[in-house]
Protein backbone atom coordinates (compact mmCIF):
# COMPACT_ATOMS: atom_id res chain seq x y z
CA UNK A 1 0.00 0.00 0.00
CA UNK A 2 2.86 2.30 0.79
CA UNK A 3 4.07 1.75 -2.69
CA UNK A 4 0.76 2.76 -4.22
CA UNK A 5 1.13 6.17 -2.57
CA UNK A 6 4.66 6.62 -3.82
CA UNK A 7 4.50 5.41 -7.41
CA UNK A 8 4.45 8.47 -9.63
CA UNK A 9 2.59 8.17 -12.95
CA UNK A 10 4.53 8.82 -16.13
CA UNK A 11 2.75 12.07 -16.96
CA UNK A 12 3.75 13.49 -13.58
CA UNK A 13 7.39 12.49 -14.05
CA UNK A 14 7.36 14.28 -17.40
CA UNK A 15 5.67 17.33 -15.88
CA UNK A 16 8.36 17.60 -13.19
CA UNK A 17 11.01 17.25 -15.89
CA UNK A 18 9.35 20.06 -17.86
CA UNK A 19 9.41 22.23 -14.73
CA UNK A 20 13.12 21.52 -14.34
CA UNK A 21 13.78 22.52 -17.96
CA UNK A 22 11.80 25.73 -17.51
CA UNK A 23 13.97 26.60 -14.48
CA UNK A 24 17.08 26.13 -16.62
CA UNK A 25 15.55 28.49 -19.19
CA UNK A 26 14.79 30.99 -16.42
CA UNK A 27 18.49 31.26 -15.62
CA UNK A 28 19.45 31.19 -19.30
CA UNK A 29 17.26 34.25 -19.86
CA UNK A 30 19.47 36.26 -17.53
CA UNK A 31 22.31 36.24 -20.06
CA UNK A 32 21.01 39.60 -21.28
CA UNK A 33 18.56 42.18 -19.93
CA UNK A 34 16.37 41.83 -23.05
CA UNK A 35 15.64 38.14 -22.53
CA UNK A 36 15.56 38.31 -18.74
CA UNK A 37 11.88 39.06 -18.27
CA UNK A 38 10.85 36.15 -20.47
CA UNK A 39 13.24 34.02 -18.42
CA UNK A 40 11.54 35.03 -15.19
CA UNK A 41 8.18 34.11 -16.73
CA UNK A 42 9.56 30.67 -17.59
CA UNK A 43 10.51 30.27 -13.95
CA UNK A 44 6.99 31.12 -12.81
CA UNK A 45 5.45 28.69 -15.30
CA UNK A 46 7.84 25.98 -14.12
CA UNK A 47 6.82 26.56 -10.51
CA UNK A 48 3.14 26.51 -11.44
CA UNK A 49 3.62 23.15 -13.19
CA UNK A 50 5.54 21.67 -10.24
CA UNK A 51 2.95 22.79 -7.68
CA UNK A 52 -0.02 21.90 -9.91
CA UNK A 53 1.33 18.41 -10.60
CA UNK A 54 1.90 17.73 -6.91
CA UNK A 55 -1.60 18.88 -5.99
CA UNK A 56 -3.16 16.86 -8.80
CA UNK A 57 -1.41 13.72 -7.57
CA UNK A 58 -2.72 14.18 -4.02
CA UNK A 59 -5.92 16.18 -4.04
CA UNK A 60 -6.49 15.87 -0.30
CA UNK A 61 -6.54 18.49 2.40
CA UNK A 62 -6.74 21.16 -0.30
CA UNK A 63 -8.50 23.81 1.82
CA UNK A 64 -5.64 24.00 4.29
CA UNK A 65 -3.00 23.84 1.56
CA UNK A 66 -4.54 26.61 -0.50
CA UNK A 67 -4.92 28.65 2.68
CA UNK A 68 -1.23 28.14 3.44
CA UNK A 69 -0.22 29.17 -0.08
CA UNK A 70 -2.46 32.25 0.15
CA UNK A 71 -0.96 33.34 3.48
CA UNK A 72 2.66 32.80 2.40
CA UNK A 73 2.11 34.15 -1.10
CA UNK A 74 0.40 37.27 0.23
CA UNK A 75 3.24 38.00 2.63
CA UNK A 76 5.85 37.41 -0.08
CA UNK A 77 4.02 39.58 -2.59
CA UNK A 78 3.69 42.51 -0.21
CA UNK A 79 7.36 42.30 0.81
CA UNK A 80 8.43 42.21 -2.84
CA UNK A 81 6.45 45.36 -3.64
CA UNK A 82 7.60 47.34 -0.62
CA UNK A 83 11.27 46.45 -0.38
CA UNK A 84 13.80 49.20 -1.14
CA UNK A 85 16.37 48.28 -3.76
CA UNK A 86 19.13 49.22 -1.33
CA UNK A 87 17.80 46.54 1.03
CA UNK A 88 18.05 43.72 -1.52
CA UNK A 89 20.98 41.98 0.24
CA UNK A 90 19.10 41.50 3.50
CA UNK A 91 15.93 40.52 1.63
CA UNK A 92 17.79 37.79 -0.26
CA UNK A 93 19.42 36.60 2.98
CA UNK A 94 16.00 36.49 4.61
CA UNK A 95 14.57 34.51 1.71
CA UNK A 96 17.48 32.06 1.91
CA UNK A 97 16.63 31.38 5.53
CA UNK A 98 13.07 30.48 4.51
CA UNK A 99 14.30 27.95 1.92
CA UNK A 100 16.54 26.43 4.60
CA UNK A 101 13.71 26.20 7.12
CA UNK A 102 11.35 24.72 4.52
CA UNK A 103 13.95 22.02 3.79
CA UNK A 104 14.21 21.26 7.51
CA UNK A 105 10.43 21.00 7.83
CA UNK A 106 10.13 18.71 4.80
CA UNK A 107 12.91 16.50 6.13
CA UNK A 108 11.28 16.23 9.56
CA UNK A 109 7.86 15.57 8.02
CA UNK A 110 9.35 12.78 5.89
CA UNK A 111 10.98 11.30 8.99
CA UNK A 112 7.72 11.35 10.94
CA UNK A 113 5.56 10.04 8.11
CA UNK A 114 7.85 8.13 5.74
CA UNK A 115 5.02 6.10 4.24
CA UNK A 116 3.55 9.18 2.59
CA UNK A 117 6.87 9.89 0.88
CA UNK A 118 7.31 6.31 -0.32
CA UNK A 119 10.72 5.89 1.29
CA UNK A 120 10.01 2.81 3.40
CA UNK A 121 11.23 -0.72 2.82
CA UNK A 122 8.24 -2.77 1.65
CA UNK A 123 9.20 -5.79 3.79
CA UNK A 124 10.18 -4.24 7.15
CA UNK A 125 8.46 -0.87 7.06
CA UNK A 126 11.71 0.84 8.05
CA UNK A 127 12.96 3.98 6.29
CA UNK A 128 15.47 3.01 3.59
CA UNK A 129 19.09 3.61 4.62
CA UNK A 130 19.86 5.65 1.51
CA UNK A 131 16.82 7.83 2.17
CA UNK A 132 18.04 8.36 5.72
CA UNK A 133 21.39 9.62 4.44
CA UNK A 134 19.64 12.02 2.06
CA UNK A 135 17.25 13.09 4.80
CA UNK A 136 20.06 13.66 7.31
CA UNK A 137 22.05 15.70 4.79
CA UNK A 138 19.01 17.65 3.65
CA UNK A 139 18.01 18.54 7.20
CA UNK A 140 21.61 19.45 8.12
CA UNK A 141 22.20 21.67 5.07
CA UNK A 142 18.76 23.21 5.48
CA UNK A 143 19.41 24.04 9.13
CA UNK A 144 22.84 25.53 8.38
CA UNK A 145 21.27 27.61 5.60
CA UNK A 146 18.55 28.76 7.98
CA UNK A 147 20.61 29.86 10.96
CA UNK A 148 23.49 31.15 8.80
CA UNK A 149 21.09 33.25 6.73
CA UNK A 150 19.45 34.64 9.84
CA UNK A 151 22.86 35.86 11.05
CA UNK A 152 23.66 37.25 7.57
CA UNK A 153 20.27 38.98 7.55
CA UNK A 154 20.89 40.54 10.97
CA UNK A 155 24.34 41.75 9.92
CA UNK A 156 23.21 43.11 6.55
CA UNK A 157 20.22 44.93 7.98
CA UNK A 158 22.36 46.51 10.67
CA UNK A 159 20.44 44.81 13.50
CA UNK A 160 23.73 43.19 14.45
CA UNK A 161 27.22 44.65 14.16
CA UNK A 162 28.94 43.85 10.88
CA UNK A 163 32.28 43.38 12.59
CA UNK A 164 33.47 39.81 13.07
CA UNK A 165 32.72 38.02 16.33
CA UNK A 166 35.65 35.73 17.04
CA UNK A 167 35.02 32.87 19.44
CA UNK A 168 38.09 31.32 21.02
CA UNK A 169 39.06 28.05 19.32
CA UNK A 170 36.33 28.62 16.74
CA UNK A 171 38.06 26.49 14.10
CA UNK A 172 38.20 23.56 16.50
CA UNK A 173 34.54 24.03 17.43
CA UNK A 174 33.40 24.28 13.80
CA UNK A 175 35.42 21.30 12.60
CA UNK A 176 34.32 19.25 15.61
CA UNK A 177 30.63 20.03 15.09
CA UNK A 178 30.92 19.36 11.35
CA UNK A 179 32.58 15.99 12.00
CA UNK A 180 29.85 15.24 14.55
CA UNK A 181 27.13 15.94 12.00
CA UNK A 182 28.76 13.67 9.41
CA UNK A 183 29.33 10.80 11.84
CA UNK A 184 25.82 11.05 13.27
CA UNK A 185 24.33 11.06 9.75
CA UNK A 186 26.20 7.81 9.12
CA UNK A 187 24.94 6.29 12.39
CA UNK A 188 21.44 7.58 11.60
CA UNK A 189 21.47 5.67 8.31
CA UNK A 190 22.16 2.29 9.92
CA UNK A 191 20.56 2.63 13.35
CA UNK A 192 17.58 0.28 13.58
CA UNK A 193 15.52 2.52 15.87
CA UNK A 194 16.04 5.53 13.60
CA UNK A 195 14.74 3.43 10.72
CA UNK A 196 11.47 3.08 12.56
CA UNK A 197 11.30 6.82 13.19
CA UNK A 198 12.44 6.53 16.79
CA UNK A 199 15.36 7.88 18.80
CA UNK A 200 16.84 11.35 19.04
CA UNK A 201 19.49 11.08 16.29
CA UNK A 202 17.83 13.28 13.66
CA UNK A 203 17.02 15.93 16.27
CA UNK A 204 20.63 15.98 17.46
CA UNK A 205 21.82 16.39 13.87
CA UNK A 206 19.30 19.19 13.46
CA UNK A 207 20.41 20.95 16.65
CA UNK A 208 24.12 20.73 15.81
CA UNK A 209 23.43 22.09 12.33
CA UNK A 210 21.59 25.12 13.69
CA UNK A 211 24.57 25.79 15.96
CA UNK A 212 27.21 25.49 13.26
CA UNK A 213 25.22 27.78 10.95
CA UNK A 214 25.61 30.51 13.58
CA UNK A 215 29.25 29.83 14.46
CA UNK A 216 30.20 29.71 10.76
CA UNK A 217 28.80 33.14 9.91
CA UNK A 218 29.43 35.29 13.02
CA UNK A 219 33.23 35.56 12.48
CA UNK A 220 32.80 36.81 8.90
CA UNK A 221 33.10 40.59 8.56
CA UNK A 222 30.92 43.06 6.67
CA UNK A 223 33.28 43.35 3.69
CA UNK A 224 32.98 39.63 2.98
CA UNK A 225 29.19 39.67 2.94
CA UNK A 226 28.99 39.31 -0.87
CA UNK A 227 30.73 35.94 -0.49
CA UNK A 228 28.58 34.86 2.45
CA UNK A 229 25.33 35.65 0.71
CA UNK A 230 26.42 33.78 -2.43
CA UNK A 231 27.55 30.84 -0.34
CA UNK A 232 24.22 30.62 1.48
CA UNK A 233 22.52 30.82 -1.92
CA UNK A 234 24.51 27.77 -2.89
CA UNK A 235 23.62 25.91 0.34
CA UNK A 236 19.92 26.52 -0.15
CA UNK A 237 20.28 24.84 -3.55
CA UNK A 238 22.07 21.79 -2.15
CA UNK A 239 19.39 21.49 0.56
CA UNK A 240 16.69 21.41 -2.13
CA UNK A 241 18.70 18.85 -4.11
CA UNK A 242 19.09 16.56 -1.08
CA UNK A 243 15.33 16.67 -0.53
CA UNK A 244 14.87 15.98 -4.24
CA UNK A 245 16.87 12.78 -3.80
CA UNK A 246 14.63 11.76 -0.89
CA UNK A 247 11.50 12.39 -2.93
CA UNK A 248 13.04 11.14 -6.20
CA UNK A 249 11.76 14.33 -7.78
CA UNK A 250 13.55 15.55 -10.92
CA UNK A 251 12.28 19.13 -10.67
CA UNK A 252 13.82 19.47 -7.21
CA UNK A 253 17.08 17.78 -8.20
CA UNK A 254 17.59 19.89 -11.33
CA UNK A 255 16.72 23.07 -9.45
CA UNK A 256 18.92 22.20 -6.52
CA UNK A 257 21.86 21.52 -8.81
CA UNK A 258 21.28 24.78 -10.72
CA UNK A 259 21.00 26.91 -7.60
CA UNK A 260 23.85 25.11 -5.88
CA UNK A 261 26.25 25.69 -8.75
CA UNK A 262 24.98 29.23 -9.27
CA UNK A 263 25.77 30.19 -5.69
CA UNK A 264 29.14 28.44 -5.86
CA UNK A 265 30.11 30.34 -9.02
CA UNK A 266 29.03 33.67 -7.52
CA UNK A 267 31.09 32.92 -4.39
CA UNK A 268 34.07 32.17 -6.62
CA UNK A 269 33.64 35.41 -8.60
CA UNK A 270 33.37 37.44 -5.39
CA UNK A 271 36.44 35.80 -3.84
CA UNK A 272 38.43 36.43 -6.99
CA UNK A 273 37.33 40.08 -7.04
CA UNK A 274 38.75 40.46 -3.53
CA UNK A 275 41.78 38.27 -4.16
CA UNK A 276 40.82 36.17 -1.16
CA UNK A 277 40.66 32.42 -1.00
CA UNK A 278 37.31 30.87 -0.18
CA UNK A 279 38.87 29.16 2.83
CA UNK A 280 40.14 32.42 4.29
CA UNK A 281 36.72 34.03 3.89
CA UNK A 282 35.07 31.09 5.66
CA UNK A 283 37.71 31.18 8.38
CA UNK A 284 36.59 34.76 8.95
CA UNK A 285 38.04 37.62 10.93
CA UNK A 286 38.72 39.95 7.98
CA UNK A 287 38.61 43.59 9.02
CA UNK A 288 38.75 42.75 12.72
CA UNK A 289 41.98 44.61 13.45
CA UNK A 290 41.73 47.87 11.53
CA UNK A 291 44.87 49.44 10.16
CA UNK A 292 46.89 46.23 10.04
CA UNK A 293 48.21 47.49 6.72
CA UNK A 294 51.26 49.16 8.21
CA UNK A 295 49.62 52.60 8.23
CA UNK A 296 48.77 52.26 11.90
CA UNK A 297 51.55 54.44 13.27
CA UNK A 298 50.80 57.36 10.98
CA UNK A 299 48.19 59.30 12.89
CA UNK A 300 49.47 62.56 11.41
CA UNK A 301 46.85 64.03 9.11
CA UNK A 302 48.32 64.09 5.62
CA UNK A 303 47.61 67.02 3.31
CA UNK A 304 44.73 66.75 0.92
CA UNK A 305 42.83 69.14 -1.31
CA UNK A 306 39.21 69.70 -0.45
CA UNK A 307 36.76 71.13 -2.96
CA UNK A 308 33.18 72.32 -3.12
CA UNK A 309 30.22 71.27 -5.22
CA UNK A 310 30.76 74.33 -7.43
CA UNK A 311 34.38 73.34 -8.09
CA UNK A 312 33.31 69.82 -8.98
CA UNK A 313 30.56 71.06 -11.30
CA UNK A 314 32.99 73.40 -13.05
CA UNK A 315 35.60 70.67 -13.55
CA UNK A 316 33.11 68.16 -14.90
CA UNK A 317 31.41 70.67 -17.22
CA UNK A 318 34.71 71.33 -18.88
CA UNK A 319 35.65 67.67 -19.15
CA UNK A 320 35.17 65.53 -22.21
CA UNK A 321 34.83 62.22 -20.43
CA UNK A 322 33.65 61.44 -16.92
CA UNK A 323 33.67 57.96 -15.40
CA UNK A 324 31.52 57.56 -12.30
CA UNK A 325 32.60 54.91 -9.77
CA UNK A 326 29.77 54.13 -7.34
CA UNK A 327 30.19 52.09 -4.17
CA UNK A 328 28.18 51.05 -1.18
CA UNK A 329 28.30 54.58 0.24
CA UNK A 330 26.13 55.69 -2.67
CA UNK A 331 23.57 53.06 -1.71
CA UNK A 332 23.61 54.03 1.95
CA UNK A 333 22.81 57.67 1.21
CA UNK A 334 20.39 56.77 -1.64
CA UNK A 335 22.29 59.05 -4.00
CA UNK A 336 21.59 57.07 -7.19
CA UNK A 337 18.72 59.27 -8.44
CA UNK A 338 20.63 62.51 -7.90
CA UNK A 339 23.63 60.88 -9.56
CA UNK A 340 21.63 60.00 -12.67
CA UNK A 341 20.36 63.59 -12.81
CA UNK A 342 23.95 64.81 -12.63
CA UNK A 343 24.89 62.44 -15.44
CA UNK A 344 22.00 63.69 -17.59
CA UNK A 345 23.01 67.33 -17.11
CA UNK A 346 26.61 66.55 -18.01
CA UNK A 347 25.51 64.67 -21.12
CA UNK A 348 23.51 67.73 -22.15
CA UNK A 349 26.74 69.70 -21.97
CA UNK A 350 28.30 67.21 -24.36
CA UNK A 351 30.28 65.30 -21.75
CA UNK A 352 30.59 61.54 -22.22
CA UNK A 353 29.42 59.83 -19.02
CA UNK A 354 30.08 56.20 -18.12
CA UNK A 355 29.74 54.15 -14.97
CA UNK A 356 32.39 51.70 -13.74
CA UNK A 357 31.38 48.92 -11.38
CA UNK A 358 33.70 46.79 -9.31
CA UNK A 359 32.36 43.25 -8.75
CA UNK A 360 32.36 43.65 -4.96
CA UNK A 361 30.96 47.18 -4.85
CA UNK A 362 27.95 46.85 -2.57
CA UNK A 363 26.80 44.06 -0.33
CA UNK A 364 25.89 41.45 -2.92
CA UNK A 365 26.86 40.55 -6.50
CA UNK A 366 25.44 43.03 -9.00
CA UNK A 367 23.96 45.29 -6.31
CA UNK A 368 25.21 48.55 -7.88
CA UNK A 369 23.77 47.61 -11.27
CA UNK A 370 20.30 47.23 -9.78
CA UNK A 371 20.53 50.57 -7.97
CA UNK A 372 21.64 52.37 -11.14
CA UNK A 373 18.90 50.63 -13.12
CA UNK A 374 16.41 51.79 -10.49
CA UNK A 375 17.56 55.36 -11.08
CA UNK A 376 16.96 54.87 -14.84
CA UNK A 377 20.61 54.76 -15.81
CA UNK A 378 20.64 52.85 -19.13
CA UNK A 379 22.47 49.56 -18.67
CA UNK A 380 24.64 50.12 -21.73
CA UNK A 381 26.32 53.05 -19.95
CA UNK A 382 27.35 50.77 -17.09
CA UNK A 383 30.59 48.81 -17.45
CA UNK A 384 32.34 46.04 -15.57
CA UNK A 385 35.87 46.39 -14.23
CA UNK A 386 37.71 44.58 -17.02
CA UNK A 387 35.77 46.39 -19.75
CA UNK A 388 36.47 49.92 -18.57
CA UNK A 389 39.67 49.85 -16.54
CA UNK A 390 41.89 50.73 -19.52
CA UNK A 391 39.83 53.90 -20.11
CA UNK A 392 40.79 55.70 -16.89
CA UNK A 393 44.11 56.70 -18.44
CA UNK A 394 42.34 58.72 -21.13
CA UNK A 395 39.47 60.08 -19.08
CA UNK A 396 39.32 63.61 -17.70
CA UNK A 397 37.45 62.98 -14.48
CA UNK A 398 36.94 59.92 -12.32
CA UNK A 399 34.04 60.66 -9.99
CA UNK A 400 34.26 58.24 -7.04
CA UNK A 401 31.19 58.16 -4.86
CA UNK A 402 30.95 55.98 -1.77
CA UNK A 403 33.65 53.55 -2.94
CA UNK A 404 37.06 53.28 -1.33
CA UNK A 405 38.89 49.95 -1.12
CA UNK A 406 38.04 49.10 -4.74
CA UNK A 407 40.00 52.17 -5.89
CA UNK A 408 43.00 51.77 -3.61
CA UNK A 409 46.26 51.50 -5.60
CA UNK A 410 48.01 49.99 -2.54
CA UNK A 411 46.37 46.75 -3.68
CA UNK A 412 48.87 46.81 -6.55
CA UNK A 413 52.01 47.88 -4.69
CA UNK A 414 51.91 47.24 -0.93
CA UNK A 415 52.48 43.58 -0.18
CA UNK A 416 51.73 44.11 3.51
CA UNK A 417 48.29 45.53 2.78
CA UNK A 418 45.34 43.29 3.59
CA UNK A 419 43.87 44.10 0.19
CA UNK A 420 47.09 43.36 -1.73
CA UNK A 421 46.39 41.63 -5.02
CA UNK A 422 42.76 42.66 -5.22
CA UNK A 423 41.90 43.89 -8.72
CA UNK A 424 41.02 47.59 -8.46
CA UNK A 425 39.61 50.36 -10.63
CA UNK A 426 42.56 52.52 -11.73
CA UNK A 427 40.94 55.86 -10.87
CA UNK A 428 44.29 57.42 -10.00
CA UNK A 429 45.18 57.40 -13.71
CA UNK A 430 42.44 59.90 -14.56
CA UNK A 431 43.48 63.54 -15.06
CA UNK A 432 41.34 64.56 -12.09
CA UNK A 433 39.83 62.41 -9.38
CA UNK A 434 36.79 63.75 -7.57
CA UNK A 435 36.35 61.69 -4.43
CA UNK A 436 33.04 62.02 -2.59
CA UNK A 437 33.43 60.88 1.00
CA UNK A 438 31.61 61.67 4.22
CA UNK A 439 34.74 62.66 6.14
CA UNK A 440 38.45 61.96 6.22
CA UNK A 441 37.92 59.70 9.24
CA UNK A 442 36.72 56.36 7.93
CA UNK A 443 38.98 54.27 5.75
CA UNK A 444 36.72 51.64 4.23
CA UNK A 445 36.02 48.12 5.42
CA UNK A 446 39.50 46.76 5.05
CA UNK A 447 40.73 49.50 7.39
CA UNK A 448 43.35 50.67 4.90
CA UNK A 449 44.20 54.28 4.10
CA UNK A 450 43.91 55.20 0.43
CA UNK A 451 46.81 57.18 -1.15
CA UNK A 452 44.42 58.50 -3.80
CA UNK A 453 43.03 60.89 -1.13
CA UNK A 454 46.38 62.71 -0.95
CA UNK A 455 47.33 62.65 -4.63
CA UNK A 456 47.90 65.96 -6.44
CA UNK A 457 45.20 65.26 -8.99
CA UNK A 458 42.57 64.43 -6.36
CA UNK A 459 39.95 66.76 -4.99
CA UNK A 460 38.11 65.50 -1.93
CA UNK A 461 34.42 66.37 -1.77
CA UNK A 462 33.67 65.84 1.90
CA UNK A 463 29.93 65.55 2.50
CA UNK A 464 27.06 63.12 2.51
CA UNK A 465 27.03 61.56 -0.96
CA UNK A 466 23.46 62.52 -1.78
CA UNK A 467 23.78 66.14 -0.55
CA UNK A 468 27.01 66.60 -2.47
CA UNK A 469 25.55 65.29 -5.72
CA UNK A 470 22.42 67.40 -5.27
CA UNK A 471 24.57 70.49 -4.78
CA UNK A 472 26.57 69.63 -7.89
CA UNK A 473 23.29 69.30 -9.81
CA UNK A 474 22.26 72.73 -8.52
CA UNK A 475 25.59 74.21 -9.58
CA UNK A 476 25.29 72.60 -13.02
CA UNK A 477 21.80 74.05 -13.43
CA UNK A 478 22.62 77.52 -12.14
CA UNK A 479 26.20 78.02 -13.07
CA UNK A 480 25.79 76.58 -16.58
CA UNK A 481 25.19 78.65 -19.65
CA UNK B 1 13.53 5.63 -10.31
CA UNK B 2 16.61 4.05 -8.81
CA UNK B 3 19.32 5.97 -7.04
CA UNK B 4 21.79 5.81 -9.94
CA UNK B 5 19.48 7.38 -12.51
CA UNK B 6 18.66 10.16 -10.06
CA UNK B 7 22.35 10.67 -9.41
CA UNK B 8 22.95 10.90 -13.17
CA UNK B 9 20.31 13.59 -13.54
CA UNK B 10 21.85 15.47 -10.62
CA UNK B 11 25.39 15.38 -11.98
CA UNK B 12 24.32 16.46 -15.45
CA UNK B 13 22.21 19.26 -13.96
CA UNK B 14 25.24 20.53 -12.02
CA UNK B 15 27.10 20.84 -15.32
CA UNK B 16 24.16 22.54 -17.02
CA UNK B 17 24.01 24.93 -14.07
CA UNK B 18 27.72 25.63 -14.32
CA UNK B 19 27.59 26.66 -17.98
CA UNK B 20 24.27 28.50 -17.77
CA UNK B 21 25.34 30.57 -14.77
CA UNK B 22 28.66 31.59 -16.35
CA UNK B 23 26.67 32.99 -19.26
CA UNK B 24 24.69 35.29 -16.94
CA UNK B 25 25.82 38.89 -17.36
CA UNK B 26 27.37 40.33 -14.16
CA UNK B 27 24.93 43.23 -14.34
CA UNK B 28 22.15 40.75 -13.56
CA UNK B 29 23.79 38.94 -10.67
CA UNK B 30 21.37 40.37 -8.09
CA UNK B 31 18.28 39.27 -10.09
CA UNK B 32 20.05 35.91 -10.53
CA UNK B 33 20.22 35.48 -6.77
CA UNK B 34 16.60 36.52 -6.36
CA UNK B 35 15.35 34.13 -9.03
CA UNK B 36 17.46 31.17 -7.86
CA UNK B 37 15.98 31.86 -4.46
CA UNK B 38 12.49 31.66 -5.91
CA UNK B 39 13.09 28.45 -7.86
CA UNK B 40 14.85 26.68 -4.99
CA UNK B 41 11.49 27.00 -3.24
CA UNK B 42 10.41 24.12 -5.48
CA UNK B 43 11.03 22.35 -2.18
CA UNK B 44 7.37 23.25 -1.69
CA UNK B 45 6.68 19.97 -3.55
CA UNK B 46 7.92 18.08 -0.48
CA UNK B 47 5.93 20.30 1.85
CA UNK B 48 2.77 19.74 -0.23
CA UNK B 49 3.22 15.95 -0.05
CA UNK B 50 3.53 16.14 3.74
CA UNK B 51 0.56 18.49 4.02
CA UNK B 52 -1.67 16.33 1.82
CA UNK B 53 -0.48 13.04 3.33
CA UNK B 54 -1.72 13.89 6.80
CA UNK B 55 -5.22 13.46 5.54
CA UNK B 56 -4.71 10.00 4.08
CA UNK B 57 -2.35 8.15 6.38
CA UNK B 58 -2.58 7.45 10.06
CA UNK B 59 -0.36 9.19 12.55
CA UNK B 60 0.46 11.96 10.10
CA UNK B 61 -0.86 14.78 12.27
CA UNK B 62 2.40 16.50 13.23
CA UNK B 63 3.89 15.72 9.83
CA UNK B 64 0.93 17.41 8.18
CA UNK B 65 1.35 20.59 10.21
CA UNK B 66 5.08 20.70 9.51
CA UNK B 67 4.20 20.34 5.84
CA UNK B 68 1.68 23.16 6.00
CA UNK B 69 4.20 25.45 7.70
CA UNK B 70 6.68 24.49 4.97
CA UNK B 71 4.09 25.44 2.35
CA UNK B 72 3.67 28.86 3.96
CA UNK B 73 7.42 29.55 4.10
CA UNK B 74 8.08 28.32 0.56
CA UNK B 75 5.13 30.37 -0.74
CA UNK B 76 6.58 33.54 0.78
CA UNK B 77 9.70 32.78 -1.18
CA UNK B 78 8.04 31.82 -4.44
CA UNK B 79 5.77 34.85 -4.67
CA UNK B 80 8.29 37.22 -3.11
CA UNK B 81 11.22 35.93 -5.16
CA UNK B 82 9.56 36.01 -8.56
CA UNK B 83 7.82 39.34 -7.87
CA UNK B 84 10.95 41.11 -6.71
CA UNK B 85 12.90 39.68 -9.67
CA UNK B 86 10.25 40.98 -12.04
CA UNK B 87 10.37 44.37 -10.36
CA UNK B 88 14.15 44.54 -10.73
CA UNK B 89 14.27 43.32 -14.31
CA UNK B 90 11.67 45.90 -15.35
CA UNK B 91 14.15 48.61 -14.32
CA UNK B 92 16.90 47.61 -16.76
CA UNK B 93 16.54 49.88 -19.77
CA UNK B 94 18.54 50.62 -22.86
CA UNK B 95 19.97 54.01 -23.73
CA UNK B 96 17.72 54.96 -26.66
CA UNK B 97 14.41 54.36 -24.94
CA UNK B 98 12.84 57.40 -23.38
CA UNK B 99 13.41 57.01 -19.63
CA UNK B 100 10.12 56.30 -17.93
CA UNK B 101 9.20 58.04 -14.70
CA UNK B 102 10.79 56.18 -11.83
CA UNK B 103 8.28 54.11 -9.86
Amino acid sequence: MEHAVAATPAWAVLAYLAAGVLFILALRGLSSPESSQAGNRNGMIGMLIAVGTTLALRPTGLELIIGAIAIGGGIGWVIAQRIQMTAMPELVAGFHSLVGMAAVLVGCAAYLNPGAFGITDAATGAILAVSRVEMGLGVAIGAITFSGSIIAFLKLSGRMSGSPILLPARHVINLGVLAGIIVLTGVFAFDAAAGMGQGPLLWVILGLSFVIGVTLIIPIGGADMPVVISMLNSYSGWAAAAMGFTLQNTAMIITGALVGSSGAILSYIMCKAMNRSFISVIAGGFGADSGSGGAKGEVIQKAYKAGSADDAAFIMQNAETVIIVPGYGMAVSQAQHALREMGDLLKKEGVSVKYAIHPVAGRMPGHMNVLLAEANVPYDEVFELEDINSEFGQCDVAFVIGANDVTNPLAKTDKTSPIYGMPILDVEKAKTVLFVKRSMGGVGYAGVDNPVFYADNTMMLLADAKKMVENIVKALNGGGH
Amino acid sequence: MDFLSILSIFVLAVFVGYYVVWSVTPALHTPLMAVTNAISSVIIVGALIAAAAGAITDGGGLSQWLGLLGVVLASVNIFGGFAVTRRMLAMYKKKDKKPAASK
